[in-house]
């Protein structure tokens, strides 16, 4: 039976591993090679590096540290920020990242969904969104979440699959880094919309957050950041106690 | 000496990386006398069957590799190109194995995305691997069960995870990318 993902999410700022509080307020949270290290000995699923701070400042992926990452893991690798081309993408990949992630560049040229598609295959490309309602409706933002799109949800995540989105990674900005779990009724909307696998991200706070999700969900995926890299909840507490519950879980 | 071939379908980085891991030597080439005289050759692969199997065939590895003579592993789309045919692109492969390739019934999430457990027989490639273990599938087309299947997988309906006849090996799943599980196998491959 296919198992449902636990995705340890690294933001990386300046080289090193950060975690915000609803998008502000960043703290350091590690060294990314060692903590993808340790996640990866300790049953992560996959794991997704973020440059979070790429796309505000312009800047490019580290792609040094994607090649240490690739010499070091023995897992699938997402990366994403500042991928506003597909050459930016394949030098990624090229460099060892199994899937490349996009998100504000999609929404400003969404064509360079379908672009990537056609050059590395729909299984590398990830798109990501970050979420959160606005009067009654759950609207897209980008730019790190800074700046409203006035684009619905559902349609965008529908748009994106019809592109060659291989993946939809789904952050509810408005739960994320409460730490009260994930955004159920939003991923009800894209999971029950899209043909392509969703992962869950954003609320993450205790074991049975991820229960919910895969049972409330069709979600084959959860990612989290703070309760991983801060020793809140062990990848392995966790994985033993989704298995008890009956979860598929490797 | 290990050789990767190189072709334009692919991530042969994680491979190169895997191998190199594991202490044993290896080169990315599409030099023919290379390949033919390493002690044993992966062929990887990522993208779409139709353009990969144009470029095998522009460079004249589509009648050269399945002459080879050393254990050879096809690793996903690797896998794919080694049957008779594929539905992607309605491309006809290699041949070496008596199998075609379909795309799932959209039943389900396609691509079949994550970890899923394989059956496996004493093919030595899984040598002190547990049964039903685990490792990392990304796919949307699939070969049927069949003779040659040397492990299986069920996702939507039941598969081949793993091939072999002869000298030539080949998985669906990535054994680069499958923790401690997929560095064993590479390891029992590169050990044939």
């Amino acid at each position: 039976m296919l198992k449902k993902r636990i995705i340890p999410c690294l933001d990386i700022k300046d080289g090193r591993v950060v975690k915000g509080v609803n998008f502000v307020g960043l703290k350091d949270a590690g060294d990314p090679i060692e903590l993808a290290a340790k996640y990866a000995r300790e049953g992560a699923d996959e794991l997704v590096f973020l440059d979070i701070t790429a796309t505000i400042e312009k800047r490019k992926t580290l792609s040094d540290l994607v090649t240490a990452i690739a010499r070091e893991i023995n897992i699938p690798f997402t990366v994403g920020g500042g991928i506003n081309t597909p050459e930016d993408a394949e030098v990624l990949i090229r460099r060892g990242a199994d899937k490349v992630s996009v998100n504000s560049s999609a929404v400003k040229n969404p064509e360079l969904i379908h672009q990537l598609a056609d050059t590395l295959g729909s299984q590398a490309v990830v798109v990501a969104i970050d979420a959160k309602p606005v009067n009654g409706t759950w609207q897209v933002f980008i730019n790190g979440g800074k700046t409203p799109t006035g684009i619905e949800l559902v349609s965008w995540a529908k748009h994106a699959e019809d592109l060659g989105a291989g993946e939809i990674l789904l952050t509810s900005m408005a739960n994320d880094g409460t730490k009260n779990g994930f955004a159920i009724e939003a991923l009800n909307l894209v999971c029950n919309a899209v043909q392509i696998p969703v992962i869950a991200s954003g609320g993450a706070g205790s074991k049975a957050h991820f229960t919910e999700v895969f049972t409330q969900t069709k979600a084959t995926a959860a990612l989290a950041a703070s309760i991983f890299h801060y020793g809140e909840i062990p990848l392995p507490e966790l994985k033993n106690y989704l298995k008890q519950q009956n979860i598929a879980i490797r | 000496m290990t050789a990767i071939v190189k072709y334009n379908a692919g991530n042969t980085q994680s491979v190169e990386s895997a191998v190199k891991r594991l202490g044993f030597e290896c080169i990315v080439t599409a030099d023919k006398d290379i390949l033919l005289a390493a002690n044993n050759v992966i062929f990887p692969g990522v993208g779409h069957a139709a353009t990969a199997m144009a470029h095998l065939k522009a460079t004249g590895l589509d009648t050269f590799l399945p002459q080879l003579t050393q254990p050879v592993l096809g690793i996903c789309l690797g896998l794919q190109l080694m049957c008779r045919f594929t539905e992607e692109g309605s491309t006809p492969g290699l041949g070496i194995f008596d199998v075609d390739v379909k795309r799932f019934p959209p039943t389900d999430i396609v691509p079949h995305m994550g970890w899923n457990n394989t059956g496996h027989n004493s093919c030595g490639l899984f040598n002190s691997i547990a049964p039903n273990e685990h490792f990392y599938f990304v796919h949307s087309y699939y070969a049927g069960l069949c003779a040659e299947a040397a492990a299986q997988c069920n996702y939507i309906l039941p598969y081949s995870a793993a091939l072999q006849k002869d000298n030539f090996y080949a998985v669906q799943f990535h054994p680069e990318k499958s923790g401690a599980a997929g560095e064993q196998l590479l390891k029992n491959f590169l050990s044939l």
